[in-house]
C-alpha cells in the first residue's frame, strides 16, 4: 500500500490547483501503467484523457482526482463491464449453455474451467465438461481430476483423437443428460499456427451440428503475467472463434495483467473473471476499479 | 500492432536526410523511438530506459562516423550493444556430476514439465547420455501423469511415488534410483510456482541444498511482459540458478523480456523452446534474438548496407 499512496499523494500535490498536470507526473504514471503491462499505447491514450480532463476541470483535490483517475482507466474497459458483477450468466431457456475455452499453451485454461464448474455447480446448474484437449500429454487426466473434484460428468476419448469428435459428444451427452451448462477444454496453441486455429473453427462448427448457436460463449483465457504479445492473442482468437469474454490468470502473483485494458478497449470484449490461485474457490468475477487499483498497489 | 524498428528510425530520421551527422537532438528523437520499440518488445521499463540512455551516449560519442548515415549507424549501435548485453558464446549445461542433476524451476505453465522432456531426450540423442526424468509436482492435477506421458513418448524412465507428498524426498529417493541403475543424468521436474508464494519458494530451496545439482535451470515464458524481471530475480535469490531456458518462441512474440531477465540476474539463456514437440528444442543464439526484439532481419540487412 505504501507504492499506492506515495504515487497519488505525489500525483495529487502536483496536480492541486493547476490546470495542466506537470511531466514528472505524467513520467510517474507512464511508468506505473508500463510496468503494468498496459502497454506504450494504451498509456498515452490514458495519459491524453487524464490532461484533457485536468484542462477542463481546473482545480483539483486528492479524491477527485484518485476516481479520475481509476474513470479513465477503468474507463477504456469494455462499456459491458459496469464494475458490478459481470460473470457469465446462464439465459432462461437456453439448454444446453455451451461455453468454450481457448487460448495459448499453459495460461490456465483447464484449471479454470475447474473453477467455473464449481461455480455453476454451486449454483444449481447441472454441468457437464467436455475434454477435448486430446493433444496435451495428459490433459484429460488432468480434467478428469478437476471433475472428480467438483464431481461433474466429463466426456472424454483417448488422446490423439479428433477434439471436434469430442465436443460433439460432449454436446450430445449433455443434450441426453438435460445438462445446464457444457464446458469444453480446448488444447493450448499458439496464435500463429494456422493450422491449429482452424482445428477451433472446426470444432465450432461441429459442436453446431448436435446444438445451434453454439458455443454461445467463448472465454479467451489469458495469462496475467503476459506482455503485449496478448493482444495478438485476442487478435487471432477473435477472429477464429469470436471470442465473447476475457478472463485473466496468475493475478495473484506480482504481475499485473495490464496488457486487458488496452485489449478490452480495441476488441471490445468484457474481462469476466480473474484467476488468484490454483485451488478450487480461487475464481474471483472481474472487478475493473479494484483491478485498475492493484497497478498502484505494490504486493511485493 | 509492431512496426519494425528500422521503419521507425528512418521515420525519426527522415527529416534529417542530408545531416549526415548525429546531433544530440536527432539523437534524442531516435532514442525515444528505440526505447518505444523495446518497451512494444515487453523489455523491462527501467532497463529500456537505461538501455537507451547508453545508445544515445554511445551514439553522441561517435561523431567520428559522421560520414556513416545516421539512421544506419544508429540501428548498428543499438543491435551491438542489445547483442553484447544478450550474452556471448551459448553455453552448455554442466554434466559434470555422477550422474549429472539438473533442477527444474520456474512459474505455472511456462513449461518446465515439456522441457524436462525436450532436455532428456536431447541428452539421450545427441549426447549420449542416459537420463532418468524425476516426477516432483505433487500438486498439480495429473503433473505426474504427464511426466510418465512425456517419458514414453521419449522413450525414457520416470522416477515417480504417487503415495508421497514430499517433493524432497523424491528428489532424494530419484538420486539414489539413478545411481543404482546406471542413470548418468537425472531431471527433476518440480511444480510451478510463483515468486511471491514463500512456502512454495521454501520449498524449492529445500529441493536445491537437498540435491546440490549441477545445473539448476530457470524456465520462462517468452511471452512474459514486465513482470518477468521481479520473478527472474526472486528465483535467482533463492536459487542462484544456472542458466535460462525461454519457451515458446515458436509464437510471435518478441520477447524482449530476454532482455530483462539477462540484464537483473546475468545469467546465460541456455535453451530455448520453439514448439510443443519433443524435438523443439534449439540452443540459444544472442545475436538471433536481439534481431527478434527488434523487429527481425531487415535491421541487419540496413546495417549491412551501410
Ligand atoms: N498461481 C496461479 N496459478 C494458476 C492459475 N490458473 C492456473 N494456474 C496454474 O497454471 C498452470 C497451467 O494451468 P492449466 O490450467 O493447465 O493451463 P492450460 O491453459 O489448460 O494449459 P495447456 O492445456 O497446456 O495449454 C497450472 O500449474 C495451474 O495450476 C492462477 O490463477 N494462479
Ligand atoms: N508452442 C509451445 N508450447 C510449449 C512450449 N513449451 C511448452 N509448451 C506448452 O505449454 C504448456 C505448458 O507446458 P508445461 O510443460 O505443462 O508447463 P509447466 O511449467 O510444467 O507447467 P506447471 O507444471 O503447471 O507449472 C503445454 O501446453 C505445453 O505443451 C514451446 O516451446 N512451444
Ligand atoms: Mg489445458
Ligand atoms: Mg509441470
Amino acid at each position: 500500500e505504501k507504492s499506492k499512496t506515495t504515487f497519488f499523494s505525489k500525483l495529487s500535490k502536483a496536480v492541486a490547483g493547476k490546470s495542466k498536470v506537470d511531466d514528472d507526473v505524467l513520467d510517474n504514471l507512464e511508468e506505473v501503467l508500463v510496468t503494468s503491462d498496459v502497454g506504450v499505447d494504451t498509456t498515452l491514450k490514458i495519459i491524453e484523457r487524464i490532461e484533457a480532463r485536468v484542462a477542463k476541470d481546473k482545480y483539483m483535490g486528492t479524491d477527485e482526482l484518485n476516481i479520475i483517475l481509476r474513470e479513465e482507466i477503468a474507463g477504456l474497459l469494455s462499456e459491458t463491464n459496469l464494475g458490478d458483477a459481470t460473470e457469465i450468466s446462464i439465459p432462461e431457456g437456453v439448454r444446453p449453455y455451451v461455453i468454450m475455452v481457448v487460448g495459448v499453451n499453459g495460461v490456465g485454461k483447464t484449471t479454470t474451467i475447474g473453477k467455473l464448474a464449481h461455480q455453476f455447480k454451486n449454483k444449481g446448474f447441472k454441468v457437464v465438461l467436455g475434454a477435448a484437449d486430446t493433444f496435451r500429454a495428459a490433459a484429460i487426466d488432468q480434467l478428469q481430476v478437476w471433475a472428480d473434484r467438483v464431481d461433474v460428468p466429463i466426456v472424454k476419448q483417448k488422446m490423439g483423437s479428433d477434439p471436434a469428435s469430442v465436443a460433439f459428444d460432449t454436446l450430445s451427452s449433455a443434450v441426453s443428460q438435460g445438462a445446464d451448462v457444457v464446458i469444453i477444454d480446448t488444447a493450448g496453441r499458439l496464435h500463429n499456427k494456422v493450422n491449429l486455429m482452424n482445428e477451433l473453427t472446426k470444432v465450432k462448427r461441429v459442436m453446431q451440428k448436435v446444438v445451434e448457436n453454439t458455443p454461445h460463449e467463448v472465454l479467451l483465457v489469458l495469462d496475467g503475467s503476459t506482455g503485449q504479445n496478448a493482444f495478438e492473442q485476442a487478435k487471432q482468437f477473435t477472429k477464429a472463434t469470436e471470442v465473447t469474454s476475457l478472463a485473466v490468470t496468475k493475478l495473484d502473483g506480482t504481475a499485473k495483467g495490464g496488457v486487458v485494458i488496452g485489449i478490452s478497449d480495441q476488441f471490445q470484449i468484457p474481462v469476466k473473471y480473474i484467476g488468484v490461485g490454483e485451488g478450487i474457490e480461487d475464481l474471483q468475477v472481474f472487478n475493473k476499479y479494484e483491478f485498475v487499483d492493484s497497478f498502484f498497489s505494490n504486493k511485493s | 500492432m509492431f512496426d519494425n524498428l528500422s521503419e521507425k528510425l528512418d521515420k525519426a530520421l527522415h527529416v534529417l536526410k542530408g545531416h549526415g551527422q548525429i546531433t544530440e537532438i536527432n539523437v534524442a528523437e531516435t532514442t525515444k523511438e528505440v526505447r518505444r520499440a523495446l518497451l512494444d518488445a515487453d523489455v523491462n521499463f527501467k532497463i529500456a530506459k537505461e538501455f537507451t540512455n547508453r545508445v544515445k551516449e554511445k551514439a553522441l560519442g561517435q561523431n567520428v562516423l559522421t560520414t556513416l548515415q545516421p539512421g544506419q549507424l544508429m540501428v548498428k549501435i543499438v543491435k551491438d550493444e542489445l547483442t553484447e548485453l544478450m550474452g556471448g558464446e551459448t553455453e552448455g549445461i554442466n554434466l559434470s556430476g555422477n550422474p549429472s542433476v539438473i533442477l527444474m524451476s520456474g512459474l505455472q505453465g511456462s513449461g518446465k514439465t515439456t522441457f524436462s522432456g525436450k532436455l532428456a531426450n536431447f541428452l539421450k540423442k545427441k549426447k549420449s547420455k542416459n537420463p532418468l526424468l524425476v516426477a516432483c509436482d505433487v500438486y498439480r492435477p495429473a503433473a505426474i501423469d504427464q511426466l510418465h506421458v512425456v517419458g514414453d513418448q521419449i522413450g525414457v524412465e520416470v522416477y515417480s511415488d504417487k503415495g508421497n507428498s514430499d517433493p524432497v524426498a523424491i528428489a532424494k529417493a530419484g538420486i539414489d534410483h539413478a545411481k543404482q541403475n546406471g542413470y548418468n543424468v537425472v531431471i527433476i521436474d518440480t511444480a510451478g510456482r510463483l515468486a511471491v508464494d514463500e512456502k512454495m519458494m521454501d520449498e524449492i530451496s529445500d529441493i536445491h541444498k537437498a540435491i546440490q545439482p549441477q545445473e539448476t535451470l530457470f524456465v520462462v515464458d517468452s511471452m512474459t511482459g514486465q513482470d518477468a524481471v521481479n520473478t527472474a530475480k526472486a528465483f535467482n535469490d533463492i536459487l542462484n540458478f544456472d542458466g535460462v531456458i525461454l519457451t515458446k518462441l515458436d509464437g510471435d512474440t518478441r520477447g524482449g523480456a530476454a532482455i530483462s531477465i539477462k540484464s537483473v540476474v546475468d545469467k546465460p539463456i541456455k535453451f530455448i523452446g520453439t514448439g510443443e514437440k519433443m524435438e523443439a528444442i534449439d540452443v540459444f543464439h544472442p545475436s538471433r534474438m536481439a534481431d527478434r526484439i527488434l523487429g527481425m532481419g531487415d535491421v541487419i540487412s540496413l546495417v549491412e548496407r551501410a
